[in-house]
């Protein structure tokens, strides 16, 4: 029970986040209409994306710091589980979009830099593919991880903002506090963004243990 | 540290010339390259929009300038690399690698200018502004490539791995340089372009400071 609360956490709130983000009374408002439900599941996945990047990043320094290969485990699967939410984010806006712009891709410099930003850590994966010993693996990749994500900041929160963008809080277009006047869509908007960041998490961790029985079956193989 | 970082620039600078095969090899990919553009997009001189013009530029300039750095760690042996790090700190030499590169790829820069200008016209009014944006440009291009050229040198070093690793990375600069001259060729007054300017420079020094520190972590293994 110590160890599993945040799990229950998580699948609690996201069933909050399904219940009341789908059924929940939403502000009436033009272009947008019911399409501002997409706040919980679309704007949710980039929180919980740069919040795992973020853990992804730390334990890539402490590999450095330390050489343990366990710390690698967490950077990668971490990083693919960011790289899973960057992926939705991408469809879940891109749906989005189809229905409040008109099209799947409109060149806006948010999804620009959010694609952009997603080949870099696919770029991440094909780089950590080519090397074949896994403490080099774990080291160039660490390198990698935190120079791309060194690179990854300033494209995806400062060059968006220097043009105008398309999406909500941009360019002249209303944000989510001119929309959001009675603080409703808050009371689901910040659950989600734990819910599915825990939910990330869990994913990311569960693999991790898979990576460490398999390298421990591995030795115990190569031992016997 | 200092006279360790000119030591080891001089040593790039000799030894590129005396392999003068490869600096110029590289020359000619830039003017071929703007050839093949000049050919390919038909445009007699003075007929290309300005837009086009610059998008073209830089493109050019990013492939050549991805091409000349890319060899900034193979063109050594095993055994010589040994020998640098045992006489030689990390930090001396990434930086000595970034500040020769940063002039390599300005020369690339400023010879891809010339023949623009000659064969595509020279659509560019402020050109104190452009050249200030090629040295930014230079710098941000030089810090970032360096950095991933010494990481796809130790994944066997293949053109592929150094492409994808390098454009995801460049983008931020890239697209602040294009931003930059666009400006200069509309001959916008300074201040319009100020924060523009500013901006690249901060994604400049993150780059170099990112790649300063992680350099030690990259050289030992």
């Amino acid at each position: 029970m110590r160890q599993s609360w945040w799990k229950i956490l998580a699948i609690a709130l996201l069933l909050y986040t399904l219940i009341a983000g789908l059924l929940m009374e939403a502000p009436r408002l033009p272009i947008l209409n019911e399409t501002i439900r997409a706040l919980h599941f679309h704007v949710t996945m980039w929180f919980g994306m740069i919040l795992m990047l973020v853990v992804a990043v730390y334990y890539s320094i402490k590999y450095l710091r330390t050489n343990d290969i366990r710390n690698d485990d967490l950077a990668i699967e971490f990083t693919n589980s960011a790289i899973l939410f960057g992926v939705l984010g991408i469809v879940t806006g891109m749906l989005w979009a189809k229905f409040t712009w008109g099209d799947y891709w409109s060149g806006d410099p948010k999804q620009n830099a959010a694609a952009i930003g997603i080949l870099m850590y696919f770029a991440y994966l094909i780089l950590r593919n080519s090397l074949t010993d896994s403490q080099q693996r774990a080291r160039i990749g660490a390198i990698y991880n935190i120079f791309a994500f060194a690179a990854f900041i300033p494209l995806i929160f400062v060059l968006p903002r220097l043009t105008d963008s398309l999406h909500p809080g941009n360019g002249g277009n209303p944000g989510f506090n001119a929309y959001d006047l009675d603080s409703k869509l808050r009371a689901v908007f910040y659950p989600a963004i734990i819910g599915w960041t825990l939910l990330g998490s869990w994913i990311a961790t569960v693999r991790v243990r898979m990576r460490r029985v398999e390298r421990t079956i591995e030795d115990r193989m190569i031992n016997s | 540290m200092w006279k360790e970082i000119s030591v080891l620039i001089s040593k790039e600078v000799t030894l590129e010339w005396r392999q003068k095969f490869a600096l110029n090899g590289i020359l000619l990919y830039v003017v071929s390259a703007v050839f093949i553009t000049y050919l390919s997009v038909g445009a007699k001189q003075g007929n290309i929009s300005s837009p086009t013009w610059n998008a073209l530029y830089w493109i050019i300039i990013l492939f050549s300038a991805v091409n000349a750095v890319a060899k900034s760690f193979v063109q050594e042996h095993q055994g010589r690399q040994l020998y640098y790090y045992m006489i030689a700190s990390p930090e001396a030499i990434i930086l000595s690698k970034i500040i020769y590169n940063t002039g390599l790829t300005l020369i690339l820069a400023l010879l891809g200018y010339g023949v623009f200008s000659v064969i595509l016209g020279n659509p560019v009014q402020d050109q104190g502004l452009f050249i200030l944006n090629l040295v930014l440009g230079a710098m941000g291009f030089s810090a970032s490539l360096t950095m991933v050229s010494g990481i796809a040198s130790k994944a066997g070093n293949n053109a592929t791995l150094m492409a994808i690793l390098s454009f995801p990375v460049i983008i931020p600069i890239l697209l602040m340089a294009i931003r930059i001259s666009k400006n200069a060729m509309d001959g916008l007054d300074w201040n319009v372009s100020m924060d523009k300017l500013i901006t690249l420079l901060a994604i400049n020094a993150i780059v170099a400071v990112t790649g300063y520190i992680l350099f030690p972590y990259l050289w030992r293994s």
